[in-house]
């Protein structure tokens, strides 16, 4: 072994040993250390993996929707407003949408109504997502019945339910006929909850959007571009709005590291002293402070990203689940897709490490250039 | 055995960890590709605009389609007594096309 490598296993001893002396101080500083890493990387990678999960699965929603606005409140659509849009130039198609919500006194949770165009549901059936098979222990061929706009039970047997692998786009769907979906809710036909453009060129999606705001000018057209910005800055929000919440534990602990890692006390004073009288070097005292840090901040970023990657990618994001739920009953049951911005780890990673190591070389410094008799006094 | 060797094999156990979240996170996406892309397929099928994830009122079902100033509609100082309200950004005046 070389005499270089050699002197580094000497000083990584004696500082696990310098360390060891210490045991409570350190694992205490440990512990915390670890969950302030934890909790800031488990925010970090929850929030970039949902965003670019949306992102993905989002990209093939509808290009533009058209809402009609009354009062400032969304009102149903007439059929005669699709007219005025195929009249648009560069649109490829448009069709009227059905949707709405209704709330189920039984589970105490609302679901998404849907009406599908591809594949068409029969009349009296009903396909339904995995969150509302799970709040009413429903199966395939089970009657559900609801009460209509006018007072009268509809009832629907459960055709087919969604696939589990999907609930994080389909946990509430509840998909039904037209012909049940006006009923339920007494809508004419001819009116539509919205309308879904498509356009032939998508690089006139803003041009043709704005013919239609001047055609129609009571509506509100939201652009695919528009979805996908919106889920970027719900969890932009999300994010920073964790990141304010933690913001005062985290100065806590950097006050707390600063203090520790800064000042010495007076037992490390006299190690130093000790160390200068039998002969190190001022360097070697700093390397061996500086490995000391490097020691409990570089094992509390391994430890803390380690439990943070499991807990989000392979448990779900357990923790975070009350906060995403609210006071919501539907919820649904979903693995992450292990999306990982490695610029993200490695500013994580930066601004843990480095700032506690370097914290410590200051005051090292400032003592181990001071005479060894007047530091062991 | 040196305090030194035993510190050193648990923090090479560590990297060799860390690395190994990188490895799992790119055989994790390439797993989940299909999945992926069978709920972009369901997005474009069924016309869907959200994800599923604040179910407890209406306007936060859909974010993105939700009315404008939605948490405070239902009368003048009506303010949004959902937690999720808390968690949603402000909302975004509304932007002319263009």
């Amino acid at each position: 072994m070389s005499p270089w490598l050699h002197k580094q296993r000497n000083l990584l001893d004696f500082t696990l040993s310098s360390l060891s002396r210490r045991r409570g101080k350190t694992l205490g500083m440990m512990a915390v250390y670890t969950s302030i890493v934890f909790v800031l990387a488990s925010v970090m990678l929850f929030s970039h993996a949902i965003r670019r999960e949306a992102a993905t699965v989002l990209a093939k929603s509808p290009e533009v929707l058209v809402q009609r606005m009354v009062a400032g409140r969304h009102d149903l659509i007439p059929a005669r407003y699709l007219d005025a849009i195929k009249g648009v130039r560069g649109v490829q198609s448009a069709e009227g949408r059905l949707w709405g919500y209704l709330f189920d006194p039984a589970a105490a949770a609302n679901y998404t109504l849907m009406v599908p165009t591809n594949p068409r549901i029969e009349p009296g059936k009903v396909v339904i997502g995995d969150g509302v098979v799970r709040a009413r222990s429903a199966d395939p061929g089970d009657l559900m019945s609801f009460r209509a706009h006018d007072g009268a039970l509809v009832q629907f047997k459960v055709d087919k339910t969604i696939s589990r692998d999907s609930a994080l786009v389909s946990a509430d769907l509840f998909l039904v006929a037209e012909e049940d979906f006006r009923r339920l809710f007494g809508i004419a036909p001819g009116l539509f909850t919205d309308l879904a453009i498509s356009v032939r060129n998508p690089r006139e999606v803003t041009k043709i959007a704005e013919k239609i705001d001047a055609a129609l000018p009571d509506t509100r057209i939201i652009l695919r571009d528009e979805i996908l910005r919106t889920y970027e800055s719900v969890f932009d929000w999300r994010e920073g709005m964790l990141l304010v919440l933690l913001a005062g534990s985290i100065l806590a602990f950097a006050i707390f590291s600063w203090e520790k890692a800064s000042g010495l006390s007076a037992e490390e004073r006299r190690e130093i002293g000790i160390l200068k009288a039998v002969g190190w070097e001022t360097g070697d005292v700093i390397r061996l402070k500086m490995l000391e840090g490097m020691v409990v901040s570089l094992s509390a970023f391994l430890i803390g990203y380690l439990l943070a990657y499991l807990h989000v990618f392979h448990f779900g994001a357990g923790l975070f689940e009350p906060v995403l739920k609210g006071w919501a009953v539907l919820y649904p049951k979903y693995r992450l897709a292990p999306f990982v911005d490695e610029l993200q780890v490695a500013t994580l990673f930066f601004f843990t490490v480095f700032p506690y190591t370097i914290a410590t070389v200051v005051p090292i410094w400032r003592a181990a250039i001071v005479d060894p008799d007047t530091v062991m006094r | 055995m040196r305090k030194s060797d035993g510190f050193l094999i648990v923090w090479a156990a560590l990297l060799g960890l860390f690395g190994a979240s990188f490895v799992d996170a790119v055989m994790g996406l390439r797993q989940a590709q299909p999945g992926l892309a069978e709920k972009a397929d369901m997005v474009e099928r069924l016309g869907l605009t959200d994800l599923v994830l604040f179910t407890e009122a209406r306007y936060t079902r859909h974010p993105s389609q939700a009315d404008l100033h939605s948490a405070f509609q239902d009368h003048p100082f009506a303010l949004d007594h959902f937690p999720t309200g808390s968690l949603l950004p402000p909302p975004m005046l509304k932007r002319h096309p263009g």
